[in-house]
């Protein structure tokens, strides 16, 4: 169990303000995303697990560490927060080095786990200059390298693709699929679902304070059974299959694609769903060349669940 | 029974990585001090050390400085000290210095940085108390060292001999060991203020009223001040007239070693309490 990280019935109460309310999660290594809109709690759920704010309930457990005053702690978990602030006056390389002199390294290792993290993000060539003239995405990667630094096992990012031009983006997701296949926990709160999708092993869906769902995106969808599913089917004739979904009642919505080569078709019943289409395909009414699910990613589940117009945060 | 429990703790004290938080408390210091002392927000700590320094240097330029003016002198230095030093200038430019240490660094963001790095609370905060008094007590040190000079320079070879020869360099030391007794006492204090309070400036106003009324309150009452200790180690007693004598007044005459002790004791309860605090400090800038 070492090697999780554990929520056991954790509340966070700000005075009378609910952060989140007993929550209960056990989060294995890979990538995890938190998805919820803005107040939900995706912050305050990091800050817990980081010590920065303490639980009003409950117990955490961060790879066996609990997150109270623990250096052992913060020796393996680097935690990227929201917060577009510095100590005043700093350069990158400083910020990055002061923060390895306080894990107790001598300068030499300092020095080269400095160059290192800064690499990584590319930002060598701007390592002398004062922080407070960088880019916001500048300052972004600062402080990504600054949690990455000490190779932590544990990664905490807070809207880490924020301010992120799409060519950087698309770096930093290269990276945390990187550190993700290292075996290392990659916690991310993005409201970037599409990215999220591409990134995440599991997702973590949280409003109000409350936990929605979690889990893989696919094991997610199919527990929200009350929406009908939607696929994508691909043939020649989808006009065709439509009416014929329609007239054995296996269907509640049929939408043409854009290109006339295939169309979305809503279900109820995903099992009988597909049994049918085998039944429609072996009579050679259709020539299907694909079949899809269209609504099993981040942004649809997000939109069931959740119920807004997509704009999670 | 007593004796097993005195070596468990001896034994749990020396299982401690020291050598470590040597190197933690050695680099949080330095990143500290340059912070105090090497930035723009500091000028103004460093204008309350240094405009007696100014005024006393245009003193030693510009007027004539007879040698039976010594002892006027020395009782203007020695005021110096107690009604300006102790009562505004180390008292205003340690609310600078040890309020910024954390609740400036709430303010600006910053102190998740120091929070989430692998290094004791308490210990963070202690360094951040030693970084702030080495600040404190490197400006107004050294704004002493100049006064005290620059106010006998002019007296030429009657001055030196003061000095050197006089009660001077004693006057010195005790002037010296009263500047750090006052920054080490009111940064502690001050520093605690700025972790209970969002603004800590209205608290010290009431602790410099405080400071103030201390010596017609009962005697335990006046065990709970920084200047109470400080009036009793100054080597010059200073008579001042009108409402500035209730600022010199020793309604209870005490020994500089039992006056330096108290305060001592006061300053590590008052470390003790911030030491508990940061322990269970969150960070939730929104509300700064």
């Amino acid at each position: 169990m070492n090697d999780q990280i554990i929520f056991e019935d954790v509340s966070k109460f700000y005075g009378e303000v609910l952060g989140v309310n007993r929550i209960s999660l056990t989060i294995p290594p890979g990538i995890t995303t938190l998805v919820g809109p803005n107040g939900s709690g995706k912050t305050t759920l990091m800050n817990l697990m980081t010590g920065l704010v303490q639980p009003s309930n409950g117990r955490i457990s961060v790879l066996g560490h609990a997150p109270v005053n623990s250096p052992d702690l913060f020796r393996i978990l680097g935690y990227c927060a929201q917060f577009d602030s510095f100590p005043r006056g700093i350069n990158g390389w400083d910020f990055i080095f002061d923060s390895l002199m306080l894990h107790g390294m001598n300068e030499a290792q300092a020095f080269q786990m400095t160059a290192e993290a800064l690499d990584r993000v590319e930002l060598g060539n701007a390592a002398g200059r004062k922080i407070a003239g960088y880019s916001k995405g500048m300052r972004q990667k600062v402080r990504l390298a600054q949690a990455i630094a000490h190779h932590p096992r544990v990664l905490v990012l807070d809207e880490p693709l924020n301010g992120l031009d799409p060519m950087a983006r698309a770096e930093s997701i290269a990276l945390f699929q990187e550190l993700g296949r290292q075996g290392m926990h990659l916690l991310i709160s993005s409201h970037i679902l599409d990215e999220v999708d591409r990134i995440s092993d599991r997702v973590i869906l949280i409003t109000g304070g409350y936990l929605v769902a979690e889990g893989s995106i696919r094991q997610v969808r199919q527990e929200v059974r009350e929406k009908p599913m939607q696929v994508l089917i691909r043939c020649d004739r989808p006009e065709v299959l439509a009416a014929r979904m329609f007239s054995v009642n296996h269907c509640v919505e049929a939408r043409l694609h854009a290109d006339g080569q295939g169309v979305f078709l809503r279900t109820g019943d995903i099992d009988q769903f597909y049994s049918m289409l085998n039944g429609i395909a072996a009579e050679g009414l259709v020539k299907i060349e694909s079949v899809a699910p269209a609504d099993d990613d981040a942004s649809a589940i997000y939109q069931y669940l959740i119920g807004s117009g997509g704009g999670a945060s | 029974m007593m004796m097993d429990a005195v070596n468990t703790f001896l034994k749990n004290l020396a299982q401690q990585p020291w050598g470590l938080w040597w190197i933690q408390a050695r680099r949080l210091v330095r990143i500290e001090v340059r912070r105090n002392l090497f930035s723009w927000k500091a000028g103004w700590v460093y204008f309350l050390a240094f405009i007696p320094t100014f005024i006393i240097f245009f003193h030693f330029v510009f007027e004539y400085h007879h040698p039976s003016w010594l002892s006027d002198d020395t009782n203007v230095l020695a005021s110096v000290i107690q009604l300006y030093y102790i009562r505004l200038g180390v008292f205003f430019g340690c609310l600078g210095i040890f309020s910024r240490l954390i609740r400036g660094e709430m303010i600006e963001r910053s102190l998740h940085f120091y929070l989430l790095s692998p290094v004791r609370r308490e210990l963070l905060l202690l360094c951040k108390f030693v970084a702030g008094s080495l600040s404190a007590v490197l400006l107004f040190g050294s704004a002493t060292i100049a006064d005290f000079a620059l106010m006998y320079a002019g007296f030429g070879a009657a001055g030196r001999d003061y000095v050197f020869n006089g009660p001077g360099l004693g006057q010195l030391e005790a002037y010296l060991a009263i500047i750090v007794l006052a920054c080490l006492g009111y940064g502690a204090i001050f520093l605690l203020l700025s972790m209970i309070f969002r603004n800590p400036t209205p608290a010290a106003m009431m602790l410099l009223g405080w400071e103030a009324i201390n010596p017609v309150l009962p005697s335990l009452l006046q065990k709970l001040s920084v200047a109470s200790y400080l009036r009793h180690l100054m080597p010059v007693s200073v008579s001042a007239q009108g409402i500035l004598a209730l600022l010199t007044v020793e309604t209870e005459p005490v020994s500089a070693w039992a006056a330096t002790l108290g305060l001592l004791v006061l300053i590590a309860a008052v470390l003790f309490y911030s030491c508990y605090r940061i322990r269970t400090l969150e960070i939730r800038y929104t509300t700064e």
